[in-house]
């Protein structure tokens, strides 16, 4: 397939937005349907038109795919500038599903304002992708502020009780970290160009684009790449979110509306861990090697893991628990990062999906759940398997995809995970599958008191089972959650470049440990191999 | 020195000679014109403020505005031209969003307006201003006007207050500006701006000529509110008439920051060390002190009081990065995209008015996108621009400022200013909070704007959205808008 005279970073980019547009100019508000009607159409073109980037993209070949680029602002230096390498590619297509499940999971849920709510959810979404298009890192960060506007009114909107303080909170927090990265690209600005604080600058014409800035930043002395790295990483552990960082998490989560809470979990917080393998790690490589550095960040994401996972054995609330499993989830995500080799990098990014895949179901599921019950408290549940066996079988899957079992998707991230962290340090490795079995205990026992003994309290006992189109929102992650699980080398397949580069580029070998060679070597690969 | 004026010298002074003219003229009309009939004389003054402006058009094709006249006081460069059609643009919203608030008022509109004009006046030849006496002058001229205009509302003992609390410590500012201008002059002989850049260039540093430093900046510093020179802002924004109250936050501040910039700039730079210290220190106590203050405020024009405080802490980095390029153009940038978004912010203020003159709560701003969804819309775009959320004019404003910062070497305050920047967001989002989170109150109808205050309120968007947009065209001038000919 040819796209190569067809913008369609913009045109996947662009199309929620125009169903926003849309629908603010064309549809009234009483015609919720209509506006319902409207908001899926566009979110499943989205969809579609995001599909044929899959098959488009060429495996093989290094460096970034379907680049777009206009000038933006002459005068800074500043192009509009799109491209994907395969690390983007599979984060894009996760959002563009997310984005139907997100739609059509709120079509009951949302009963109030229902035209802005799809106005939101549909400028949101438009957001995201843009900011994993992104090559230029002004418009970067002007997507990734601007994003946290819309999802701002969907937890302060249609939120729970304590929606006013999670939604402040969540806008605070994640804005706080992001300005000082504001003063980290005018520093990485200056140094490219004429010079600040004693630094002598390259002289170089000013640029942010990514690609010539990655280069510039990989050169630079190393202190100021640590003080660099420190800029960024704020604004992505926040995001991520790294303990200690991850209060608002638990609130924002809870708080959101289940829409809200899926594309949190399933694509927000995605947005830290991609900025920490798209700048930090290819920025600031001296930064990264450096072992302070590195101790630092593991031990950040190894308490994450064994502390997010102990409080979430605690808790009392479906949501808030399954929102703090998600500090221990990206804690192994983190972990894998900074185990700076093939298997930890790659292992992350497969990770990355599998935690918006399993923990995104499993905030669908409280939310439907929710709706018929309106009680989040885990203790007022008991027995649900008999009233509503096939949601039990749904939830079943996506809580051993969560925790890891062989054959589903949790397994093949965190395994690959381990090996990379392994392969560092052993004790690493050690810590962070105390995660593991943390992770089983809390959600067999979540299960346990959700689902098995008898219904005893009797609002439960008639409970409807699954609607089909609750059906059809939870389906395709259980296919994806197989489909990594059982053959997850179509995916190694299309992260292996840019997970090469990045080991390279911090300077680890980038031979496959033998076992994930074995695993992951489809045809695309070997092909790719084989080609010089 | 020669004082004669050649006929093209009369072009160069034509815009302020015609808002003179446009001024006493509303004054004899204010005698002719009934209270009733008063709307005219709001739409006469925008017709002149706009004939000025094609004036100043016409000004800046001139080939002779390369020399200063008026025996060296008067200066139109390019610099100046940005400031007057700023000035102007200022001028224009404060007296389409007056109409309906004068007419409403039981007090005669024409002198309300002839006021505002001359105050413009003022401002005109300030931002001209090529000689530091003639400088002053026009200074007194606008804050004369400003007084009388705090206190326009004069049964309300708010605004009696406001325009007393103004007068007094305008006064003594001025008395200190002054002062440090005589300083100078016993120093230098002289007060020409070139004059005195050229005989500091290779003079010795003297306490004497510190402390007349010193002393201007203290003047200056009154007049855009900066900490510890801000204790009448609040006061006088919470009491005087909202359309003055808007106007006094945009158009006096970016004359004052006009001079500012021209006697920094031009004539002492070589002393940056002794100034640049404490332009820093003042800049961040009053980014502190207004962005927490801001936060305990319930008064929506008492915080804004203190977010226009807050800003002016933010426009004081771009004077301390005058060593370079960076700090005028981001001075220049952000005030363009303050002018927008802060007069935006004040006239959804006005538009919501409902109480009379009372000052308004946040908890008026309850529901607003139930009463009118469009106009909830606009205030969340001054919001945002105001916290300097991308893509808006702010975020732009802000970026140029904070590059001057960390190209002048003051990456601490630059990362002082990012983080209160951030911390601004907490107060401007409790007036979003309020406008789409809660209900509004019982019995409240549906909100209707006039089509002056729609106007403004759209040349405020769209200038606010298209500097964030499309920053090009706009960045593009600055760079012809450096001092002198």
């Amino acid at each position: 397939m040819d796209l190569s005279h067809v913008p369609i970073l913009s045109i996947v980019t662009y199309v929620p937005l125009l169903g926003a547009l849309a629908i603010v100019f064309l549809i009234p508000t009483e015609k919720t349907a209509a506006i319902k009607t409207a908001a899926t159409a566009f979110v499943a073109l989205d969809f579609a038109v995001s599909l044929p980037l899959w098959f488009a993209f060429d495996r093989g070949r290094d460096g970034y795919q379907f680049v777009e680029r206009t000038s933006w602002i002459p005068s800074l230096g500043v192009d509009y500038q799109f491209g994907i390498d395969g690390i983007s590619l599979v984060l894009i297509l996760l959002t563009t599903l997310m984005g139907i499940i997100a739609v059509v999971c709120s079509y009951t849920a949302i009963t109030e304002r229902q035209k802005e709510y799809y106005v939101l959810l549909l400028l949101l979404q438009t957001f995201m992708i843009g900011t994993f298009c992104c090559l230029d890192l002004f418009l970067f960060y002007v997507f990734w502020e601007v994003m946290l506007v819309p999802m701002y009114f969907l937890i302060g909107v249609w939120g729970g009780e304590r929606r006013l303080y999670a939604a402040i909170k969540f806008f605070l927090y994640t804005l706080a970290g992001s300005v000082l990265m504001l003063i980290g690209i005018i520093a990485l600005y200056f140094y490219n160009t004429t010079g600040f604080l004693g630094y002598k600058g390259l002289g170089n014409p000013p640029t942010f684009s990514i690609e010539k800035l990655t280069a510039v930043a990989a050169g630079m002395p190393g202190e100021l790449q640590v003080w660099l790295f420190f800029a960024f990483f704020l604004g992505f552990a926040i995001k991520v979110p790294m303990f200690p960082f991850h209060t608002w998490l638990p609130d924002a989560h809870t708080e959101a509306p289940t829409a809200g809470s899926v594309i949190l979990a399933a694509i927000l917080l995605k947005m830290g861990t991609y900025g920490f393998v798209r700048f930090s790690l290819p920025m600031f490589p001296e930064a990264v090697r450096n072992s302070t550095v590195v101790g630092v960040m593991v031990f950040l994401a190894i308490v994450g893991i064994v502390y997010g996972a102990m409080v979430t054995l605690v808790q009392k609330d479906m949501k808030r628990l399954i929102a703090y499993s998600s500090v221990s989830h990206l804690g192994f995500v983190m972990l894998g990062i900074f185990a700076l080799n093939m298997a930890g990098i790659q292992g992350a990014i497969i990770q990355m999906i599998n935690h918006g895949v399993s923990t995104g179901a499993l905030f669908l599921l409280v939310g439907i759940v929710y709706e018929r019950r309106h009680t989040r408290l885990i203790a007022d549940y008991g027995g649900l398997a008999r009233p509503m066996p096939i949601y039990a079988t749904y939830f079943m899957i996506m809580a051993l995809s969560s925790m890891g079992l062989p054959l589903l998707n949790g397994f093949i991230g965190e395994f690959t995970i381990l090996q990379g962290a392994f392969a560092k340090n052993i004790w690493w490795a050690f810590c962070a599958a105390t995660g593991i079995v943390l992770g089983a205990a809390y959600l067999l026992w979540l299960y346990q008191r959700m689902f098995f003994g008898e219904v005893r309290n009797p609002a439960n006992a008639s409970l409807p089972d699954l609607t089909f189109r609750e059906q059809l929102t939870l389906a395709p992650l259980v296919a994806l959650a197989l489909w990594i699980g059982l053959y997850p080398s179509p995916i190694f397949d299309v992260i292996r470049r840019p997970s090469e580069r990045l080991v390279q580029a911090v300077g680890g070998a980038t031979a496959e440990p033998p076992a994930l060679a074995q695993r992951a070597s489809g045809p695309a690969a070997r092909d790719a191999a084989a080609r010089p | 020195m020669s004082l004669s004026l050649r006929p093209s010298d009369w072009l160069l002074l034509s815009p302020e000679l015609f808002l003179t003219a446009g001024g006493l003229l509303m004054l004899l009309l204010s005698v002719a014109f009934g209270k009733k009939r008063e709307e005219f004389l709001g739409f006469l003054s925008v017709l002149l403020v706009a004939v000025t402006g094609i004036l100043l058009i016409a000004v800046s094709e001139s080939p002779h505005r390369k020399a200063s006249i008026l025996g060296g006081t008067f200066l139109v460069d390019n610099f100046a031209l940005f400031f007057k059609g700023l000035i102007l643009l200022s001028l224009i919203l404060t007296v389409l969003a007056s109409v309906r608030f004068v007419g409403a008022a039981p007090y005669p509109g024409g002198e309300y307006y002839a006021l505002l004009l001359f105050a413009g006046v003022g401002m005109l030849f300030m931002v001209s201003g090529n000689n530091l006496i003639a400088i002053y002058v026009a200074l007194e001229l606008m804050a004369l006007s400003s007084y009388i205009l705090a206190g326009y509302f004069k049964a309300e003992i708010k605004s009696t207050e406001a325009a007393m609390k103004y007068f007094i410590l305008g006064a003594f500012s001025s008395g200190v500006l002054l002062y440090g201008i005589s300083l100078i002059y016993g120093v230098g002989g002289t007060l020409g701006l070139p004059e005195l850049a050229k005989l500091f260039a290779s003079a010795e540093r003297s306490n004497l000529l510190i402390l007349g430093i010193l002393l201007i900046l203290a003047g200056l510093l009154f007049k855009i509110a900066a900490v510890p020179f801000h204790v009448w802002t609040p006061d006088v924004y919470e009491g005087s008439p909202t359309p003055i109250t808007a106007f006094f936050s945009v158009g006096p501040k970016v004359a004052a920051y006009g001079i500012l910039a021209r006697i920094f700039y031009v004539a002492f730079p070589k002393f940056h060390a002794d100034w640049g210290l404490i332009v820093a220190v003042v800049s961040a106590a009053t980014m502190i002190l207004g962005n927490v203050a801001a936060l305990l405020q319930t008064n929506v024009k008492r915080m804004l009081a203190y977010s226009s405080i807050a800003n002016a802490g933010y426009a004081l980095l771009g004077v301390l990065g005058f060593r370079t390029e960076w700090g005028l153009w981001g001075i220049l940038i952000y005030l363009l995209a303050y002018t927008f978004m802060n007069f935006g912010a004040f006239t959804l203020v006005i538009l919501l008015e409902s109480r009379g003159y009372a000052g308004e709560s946040v908890s008026d701003f309850n529901g607003l996108a139930q009463r009118n969804m469009p106009a909830a819309i606009v205030m969340l775009l001054f919001l945002l621009s105001l916290a300097g959320i991308p893509p808006t004019a702010g975020f732009i404003g802000k970026y140029y400022l904070f590059s001057a910062a960390m190209k002048a070497g003051y990456a601490w305050l630059a990362v002082l200013a990012v983080v209160m920047s951030a911390v601004s967001l907490f107060y401007y989002f409790r007036i979003a909070a309020a406008m789409f989170f809660s209900e509004a109150a019982a019995g409240v109808a549906k909100l209707k704007s006039s089509y002056a205050l729609t106007a403004v309120v759209l040349i405020c968007a769209t200038g606010t959205l298209a500097i964030g947009v499309l920053p090009q065209p706009f960045v593009a001038v600055l760079k012809n808008c450096v001092l002198g000919p």
